[in-house]
């Protein structure tokens, strides 16, 4: 994929991309479906229970179905509502989910965008699906969605901040932004990889995470027990699907950034084990990333709103901070 | 620079098939489903009830708080990154000066924690 980036562009260069685009789009939606299926599996397994097994060999089409009885579903906008904004949101919610996809390099010759901003750009998307969630909790006209939608950005850009500044640390390390950069900067053993001189770092980074993914234990915007459904609550049919669907790309994105940033992208454990591919080992980690995901929320019980606000300033900013500081020392010290 | 443009070649290719996908999605759609709207399907979910009153109101004033202090944040954030990328040039004297910017941020933060804007008490 290197020749294109090193010729000019032409019309056929964009072709080629779009095809990669169209590829990147088949295999994020595989992903979803069987994220979802292997969900529910796991938890599934974790509470004693056998999990979906009822449609297709072992339960594997549940999800297929699910999304065909989506597509055919009525789809209901409430007479109150705010039509326009209501139609808008969900596609404002997927477009950027989808675009944070173009910078992530899967192996070393196998990035999209090759972009020196690297992980700004996608705190700089990641942030627009905020104001979509706002806007379907403001243009449902429901109370629920409105809590539910208010909840969810101020928990989102309260995250946020810890997030970013997780990352800093990293930055520092690598004198780089771009991703291809960073992972090339973790060549070597597995004590190279960012995530032993970035400890605290990485935890910053992993419950910060999981909080912008609004998944458990930080699932308080949608917490059926007070809330119903959240800012969705009026969505039905495919205008639903589009929420769930850029949740979990999300969940794609943050798993490959932090088997980028933290966990040594296409490198091996051992540099003896090059003879398999970069592209297994990626897929390994990202795996596991995915599978924790999935384990936290079968183990861990819901925070309550007052803590969850108060976890991001009081303690995970604090040690954001301190992680730059003692990154940047570190830096002086040993060099 | 000839070159760099085909980077944001493939986030133009992206961003029209993200907007392309949910229409095309969404058409077809209007071709497989029913639509048979009726005023109770059209009501707003109330739990069961009828809706009372409106809901597109003036809401707590602590969200503004919170989204004051992402500004502050956010963009101090977008100060630490120029300086954490060259930061190995720049050495000691740059990481005094930014101890003192983010100490001065941090004077903010206390103050919001004593002011105690962090405290959540209702909905």
């Amino acid at each position: 994929m290197d020749r294109y980036f090193n010729s000019p562009v032409s019309w056929g260069h964009v072709g080629i991309f779009a095809l990669e685009a169209i590829a990147a789009l088949a295999v994020v939606i595989v992903f979803v479906t069987y994220a979802i299926y292997f969900e529910r599996k796991v938890i599934g397994w974790m509470q004693f229970r056998i999990g979906p097994n009822r449609t297709g060999p072992l339960g594997l089409l549940q999800t297929v179905a699910d999304v065909a009885k989506l597509l055919l579903k009525e789809d209901t906008i409430p007479a109150r509502a705010d039509k326009a904004l209501f139609i808008l949101a969900p596609a404002l919610a997927f477009v950027p989910s989808f675009l944070v996809l173009a910078i992530i390099p899967y192996g070393l010759h196998l990035p999209f965008a090759d972009l020196n901003v690297g992980f700004l750009y996608y705190i700089a998307l990641s942030g627009v699906t905020t104001i979509a969630i706002v806007v379907a909790g403001w243009a449902s006209n429901n109370k629920y969605a409105l809590l539910g939608g208010m909840r969810s950005a101020a928990q989102m850009i309260s995250y946020e901040v810890p997030l970013v500044m997780s990352i800093v640390g990293v930055t520092m390390m690598t004198g780089s932004l771009n991703l291809r950069e960073v992972v090339l900067h973790q060549t070597g053993y597995f004590w190279h990889w960012n995530f032993i001189p970035q400890i605290l770092g990485f935890a910053v980074f992993v419950v910060a995470a999981v909080s912008e993914l609004n998944r458990t234990p930080f699932d308080l915007p949608e917490a059926e027990s007070e809330l119903v459904a959240g800012y969705h609550v009026e969505y039905s049919g495919f205008r639903f699907a589009f929420f769930m669907l850029s949740e979990y790309i999300y969940m794609y994105a943050i798993a490959c950034l932090a088997t980028i940033l933290f966990l040594g992208g296409w490198n091996p454990p051992f540099p003896q084990l090059d003879f398999i591919p970069g592209l297994i080992w990626f897929a390994l980690k990202f795996a596991v990333i995915v599978f924790f995901l999935f384990w936290i929320r079968a183990t861990l019980p819901r925070l309550r709103v007052d803590q969850l606000m108060g976890m991001a300033w009081k303690v995970l900013l604090p040690l954001a901070i301190l992680n730059i500081f003692l990154t940047a020392l570190g830096i002086e010290w040993w060099g | 620079m000839e070159k760099y443009a085909n980077q944001y070649v493939i986030v133009a290719v992206f961003l029209i098939l993200g907007i392309v996908f949910p229409i095309v999605v969404l058409q077809l759609g209007r071709i497989l489903r029913p639509s048979k709207p009726t005023p109770e399907k059209e009501t707003t979910y109330e739990s069961g009830n009828d809706p009372v009153g409106d809901s597109q109101i003036r809401f707590n004033v602590r969200y503004y708080l919170y989204a004051l202090m992402f500004v502050v944040f956010d963009v101090e954030t977008v100060f630490l990154y120029p300086w954490a990328v060259a930061y190995k040039q720049l050495g000691l004297f740059a990481l005094a000066e930014m101890f003192l910017f983010v100490g001065l941020l941090l004077i903010g933060l206390i103050y919001a924690w004593r002011k105690k804007v962090l405290q959540w008490n209702s909905i």
